[in-house]
């Protein structure tokens, strides 16, 4: 696949939320097989930049095209078998079984030959999302960490080249999010274009081919992970003395604190 | 406790599910037969049901069963109860389903189109052409009036009540308080305009009544409700997908704009269905689709249908109550199914409160 075969691309953005601006000139680009971990501090419009990218949020100034055409000219059905969207907040009104769910994600592709594929892809994404042993509990009754990786089975059964996801890992623990990732970087691998909005830089280092920085509506940095976490950047947009590390090959961000706890055995 | 009931209910593979849907409308679908044969044969005049099926099937040329043996028989069942219970019938699918597609647009569970002021809003079109007598469209004038009035609070339902996708059941139920109060204030303003002969009019709908249901109120009912039914199943698919949110509805391929507009539109021509000649029977759309879920799911395509039959065989029970509990009385059988659906919907408000921790 040539890279330019899917892509999804952000041109000089302005966004304006009320009184906020809430994007100021943003240009963002991921392409097929890419890994783009989107960063930044609470408010620096992240989430916007991602609702943007999906379609949600017309830009005031800027252009967004899909696959080189402005995504504005995309019906949302044609849309939706281009990109797939994973929202930071799982709802659902009524209470309907989990692998109704994730087969909901077939849905763009309802009365195409692609859904003959339906059953396998919909099995094979709650596989991958690990959310198969849940497939006839009723979706309100997971906790939020299973209802987000049930959000994410409807993601990947949707098989959409394009994949936008708004912090996957928030709710989970240590072993769902390492998986979470991992699934988002097989499918990079295999030729998708994936944006993930993070907040753990550690885990944007070890499965991002890049990482885009933004703090106050602007891009502050965009780059491979080790050019782009280094302690003064990201000191400087997080506003906190952080160091970045080596351990064993991978980087990890560690905040430095000026106030840490005594050994549990000193407290009285 | 009870929000884990149902996970374990409903713990069925996949085949047996499929086979409990068919089952469901098919037996909905007998007990809607078996209620209609009952409830023709039912009142001052009883036909047993074996003279009931008879005559019908005399009608169509078919020489089976006994035909009434009452004298006054033939034409009891051909002039007052046939099109009666037919007329109960097609209002009961249509307010049902209008539930049904209510719910799913508004993603709460407790939007139904009497609570929210959609019944009383079509009412205020029907005596609007009351009062001032219009006939512009012939027999179809208090439809097309009811229509236009049910369509009318729909959209403002819907524009008031809704924020970011869903609709908040205080919000929903204050937005049904504040219009239901403008729509009888618009009422008692047409009573106060009309004769006598109107007012009695705008009586018998605001308490709703099959009384008087003739032959050609349903060669305009059943068109509108065939239409909105066919529409309503053709809406199921989308619908589903609309319960992930607006958002994630748009991102799984839902035109969400266009959806909410036809749905509101199917809602208000279903509603009109049923208003237009029968009056305001409320609480029929909240019930019947809310028993369809407990037992089958959420799925439109499933609960549009069967809660379609539901709403039938409901009001065609109904109305056989409420004109055989008293001797000699025709009771309003919206006062009835507003007697049985109020605590219903008490109960609802309730459980949402005890469900959601608050009035989400």
């Amino acid at each position: 696949m040539s890279s330019h075969e899917h892509s999804l691309a952000a041109q000089a953005v302005d966004v304006r939320l009320g009184e906020a601006h809430v994007l100021r000139g943003v240009s963002l680009s991921v392409g097929a097989g890419e890994l783009v971990a989107l960063v930044g501090p609470n408010g620096a419009g992240k989430s916007t930049l991602l609702s943007v990218l999906s379609g949600d949020v017309v830009p005031e100034r800027g252009t967004v095209t899909l696959d080189g055409r402005p995504l504005a000219s995309l019906a949302a059905r044609e849309l939706a078998r281009r990109r797939a969207v994973l929202l930071q907040r799982q709802g659902l009104a009524f209470g309907f079984r989990v692998a109704d769910v994730v087969a909901m994600g077939r849905a763009p592709w309802h009365r195409t030959p692609a859904a003959a594929d339906d059953e396998l892809l919909v099995a094979a994404a709650m596989e991958r999302a690990d959310v198969t042993p849940l497939a006839l509990r009723l979706f309100p009754t997971l906790s939020g960490g299973e209802q987000a990786r049930v959000s994410f089975a409807r993601v990947l059964a949707q098989a959409a080249p394009v994949l936008l996801l708004d912090e996957p890992t928030a709710a989970l623990d240590v072993r769902h999010q390492e998986a979470v990732l991992g699934v988002a970087r097989a499918a990079a691998d295999e030729g998708a274009a994936v944006v993930v909005v993070l907040h753990d830089l550690s885990l944007a280092a070890a499965y991002a081919d890049r990482v885009a920085v933004l703090s106050d509506g602007v891009v502050a940095a965009d780059g491979p992970p080790a050019a782009v976490l280094t302690d003064e950047l990201v000191s400087r947009v997080y506003q906190h003395p952080v160091r970045v590390v080596d351990v064993g090959g991978s980087l990890v961000v560690v905040p430095v604190r000026t106030s840490t706890k005594e050994a549990p055995c000193a407290v009285s | 406790m009870t929000a884990t009931l149902p996970a374990g209910t409903t713990a069925l593979a996949r085949p047996r599910i499929r086979a409990g849907r068919v089952g469901l409308l098919a037996g909905l679908g007998a007990a809607l037969g078996a209620a209609l044969v009952v409830a023709a044969g039912r009142g001052q005049l009883d036909v047993p049901p074996g003279e009931v099926l008879g005559s019908l099937f005399h009608r169509v040329g078919l020489d089976v069963g006994p035909l009434p043996s009452h004298p006054q028989g033939e034409a009891t069942l051909w002039q007052v109860r046939f099109p009666r219970v037919l007329t109960a019938a097609v209002a009961g699918a249509a307010l049902a389903t209008a539930g049904a597609l209510m719910q799913g647009v508004f993603g709460n569970p407790l939007a139904e189109p009497g609570v929210v002021g959609v019944s009383s809003g079509a009412a205020l079109g029907a005596a609007s052409v009351i009062v001032f007598g219009w006939t512009f469209l012939g027999t179809w004038s208090v439809a097309v009036a009811a229509f236009a009035g049910g369509l009318a609070t729909t959209l403002l339902v819907y524009l008031l009540s809704r924020d970011a996708g869903r609709t908040e059941t205080v919000t929903l139920v204050l937005t049904g308080i504040a219009l239901n109060a403008m729509t009888s204030a618009g009422l008692a303003f047409l009573m106060f305009l009309g004769d006598t002969q109107a007012r009695e009019e705008i009586v018998f709908w605001t308490l709703g009544s099959l009384n008087g249901s003739r032959w050609e109120h349903l060669a305009v009912m059943v068109p509108v409700a065939a239409v909105g039914l066919v529409a309503a199943l053709l809406l199921a698919r989308p619908l589903d997908l609309l319960a992930l949110g607006d958002r994630a509805a748009r991102h799984v391929g839902v035109d969400v704009e266009r959806l909410r507009l036809t749905t509101i539109v199917v809602v208000a021509l279903l509603t009109a269905a049923a208003v237009a000649f029968c009056g305001v029977i409320a609480f029929v759309g909240l019930v019947v689709p809310h028993l369809v879920r407990l037992a089958a799911g959420p799925g439109h395509r499933l609960l549009v249908p069967a809660s379609a039959l539901g709403g039938a065989v409901l009001l065609v029970l109904a109305d056989l109550w409420a004109r055989t509990a008293v001797e000699y009385a025709d009771l309003p059988i919206g006062m009835l199914t507003s007697l049985v659906g109020g605590p219903f919907f008490f109960w609802l408000i309730r459980r949402a409160r005890r469900t959601a921790g608050g009035w989400a």
